[in-house]
């Protein structure tokens, strides 16, 4: 007779990256724990203890072993309940080289240009860092019709890591064209993009599991309004 | 007869440690490969071909294929040659090797970059950040003779950044980031690694690497503090 294995996740429910293990983890079907910290207020103590170094949700509890880092915890929950569900990395190591290539692209060039030119207050940097961002995804729409080969996620017919990486800011872009009109998903410009979205975010995991738009839109609003008058004070 | 898509082609620059990461990874594994030296300063059109989204080296070329960015490459040569592993077989162990190298690339990395150039209080400030990132590799070490613990891992390889380019570049920046009383493991690490066959043949000459930045610094209008 096994253990009952323990499987706990602190999160926040407006994080993308908090998003990606919760999908891997359904992915897999392992049940689990979901802890909502206050990152606004104060952070738990088990957060605090699990990741010393950045103090960051998402964090994955394993039979109380900590893995920190969402694309990390993706690779964990892929390895560790490997004979469960679908395999979330490709298993030619070619394939799972162009899914690192293109996840670290995302999280250390094309998002971090998003989140700049969402919080500058010049103009003209915020004008060049969409710009940054329209490329970005630009190339992110040739990298998916060069990887998909014609099926519906990059790397098959079921959701991936590349999928879970990128599909995980879905959201977020669709909240700030609520809230800004700014179209990033473009359909003229980015089409095969775009219809991935749909079918990501129609996907009945994601659904169960990402924020609705109109609450992040909000939360982004309010978001805004206390940085604005923080620099007015 | 090796077919020609078997060959393995590293297009890297010999005084960079992303490049150098490589070669570790590749003798650790017995690899045979080509190695195309290339100018950063004045980019080859192969090298804007295989890398057009970063233009960056390194870049190994295998099965005609290229692979782009240090660690997916590192990644890469662990899952396609199996002999002499680079990253741990266990899961949680695997997931913390991965947590470490990404700290080092990002965080201790550019605070260590942001060290150079800098005087007076500014100077004090950034080699305190970089210190107290580095506290907790100094912690990771306790007990283990590298990062992969009796053997050179990822962590190892990723940080021999830290190892023959922070400390190593010490006295021509002009500031002792990592002094061995604040550091005792880093230092006993670095001699670890000095033993080790692998690394004595794959990083740069230290001479010429001294000279090499010296005279990079000179032409960056960099003054050492």
């Amino acid at each position: 007779m096994g253990d009952k294995e323990e499987v706990k996740l602190l999160g926040v429910w407006y994080s993308p990256y908090a998003i990606r293990p919760k999908i891997a983890l359904r992915l897999k079907s392992v049940d689990y724990d979901y802890v909502e910290e206050d990152l606004f207020g104060s952070k738990s103590e088990l957060l605090l203890k699990s990741n010393p170094v950045h103090k960051k949700v998402p964090v994955l509890l394993h039979n109380v072993k900590p893995i920190i880092e969402s694309l990390n915890i993706v690779e964990y929950i892929d390895e560790t309940w490997n004979s469960s569900g679908p395999s979330i990395l490709p298993s030619d190591p070619h394939d799972r080289a162009i899914a690192r290539f293109w996840s670290a692209f995302v999280d250390n060039k094309w998002f971090p240009a998003l989140r700049a030119a969402a919080i500058t207050k010049s103009e003209d940097a915020k004008a060049k860092g969409i710009e940054e961002v329209e490329g970005g995804l630009l190339r992110l729409d040739e990298a998916f019709v060069a990887i998909s080969k014609g099926r519906s996620f990059f790397c098959g017919d079921v959701i991936g890591f590349m999928d879970i990486c990128l599909g995980s800011f879905l959201v977020l872009l669709k909240a700030r064209e609520k809230l800004k009109g700014e179209k990033l998903l473009d359909e003229s410009k980015i089409p095969s993009l775009c219809k991935w979205a749909d079918e990501f975010l129609s996907d009945d995991i994601v659904k169960n599991v990402v924020p609705e738009i109109d609450r992040v839109a909000k939360f982004l609003g309010e978001l805004e309004a206390i940085a604005q008058s923080a620099s007015r004070s | 007869m090796a077919e020609r898509s078997e060959e393995v082609k590293l297009l890297g620059m010999w005084a960079s440690p992303f490049s150098r990461r490589i070669e570790i990874a590749l003798t650790i594994k017995g690899v045979s490969y080509e190695f195309s030296e290339q100018d950063i300063t004045n980019k080859s059109a192969l090298l804007l071909q295989l890398n057009p989204v970063h233009k960056m080296i390194p870049v190994l070329v295998h099965h005609v294929k290229p692979i782009s960015e240090s660690l997916v490459i590192l990644e890469y040569i662990d899952d396609t040659w199996q002999n002499n592993p680079i990253l741990p077989q266990d899961p949680y162990e695997k997931a913390m090797a991965r947590f470490w190298a990404k700290f080092i690339d990002e965080q201790i990395c550019v605070a260590a970059m942001n060290v150079v150039g800098k005087t007076g209080e500014e100077k004090d400030a950034a080699v305190e950040a970089t210190r107290d990132l580095l506290k907790f590799l100094e912690k990771e070490l306790v007990g283990k003779d590298f990062f992969g613990g009796k053997n050179l891992g990822f962590v190892d390889i990723a940080a021999t950044l830290i190892a023959f380019w922070l400390m190593r570049t010490e006295e021509i920046v002009g500031v002792k980031v990592v002094p061995v009383e604040i550091f005792p493991e880093i230092h006993r690490w670095v001699k670890n690694l000095l033993a080790n066959d692998v690394i004595k043949k794959c990083i740069p000459p230290e001479d010429e690497h001294l000279r090499y930045i010296k005279d990079r610094m000179v032409k960056l209008n960099i003054k050492p503090a």
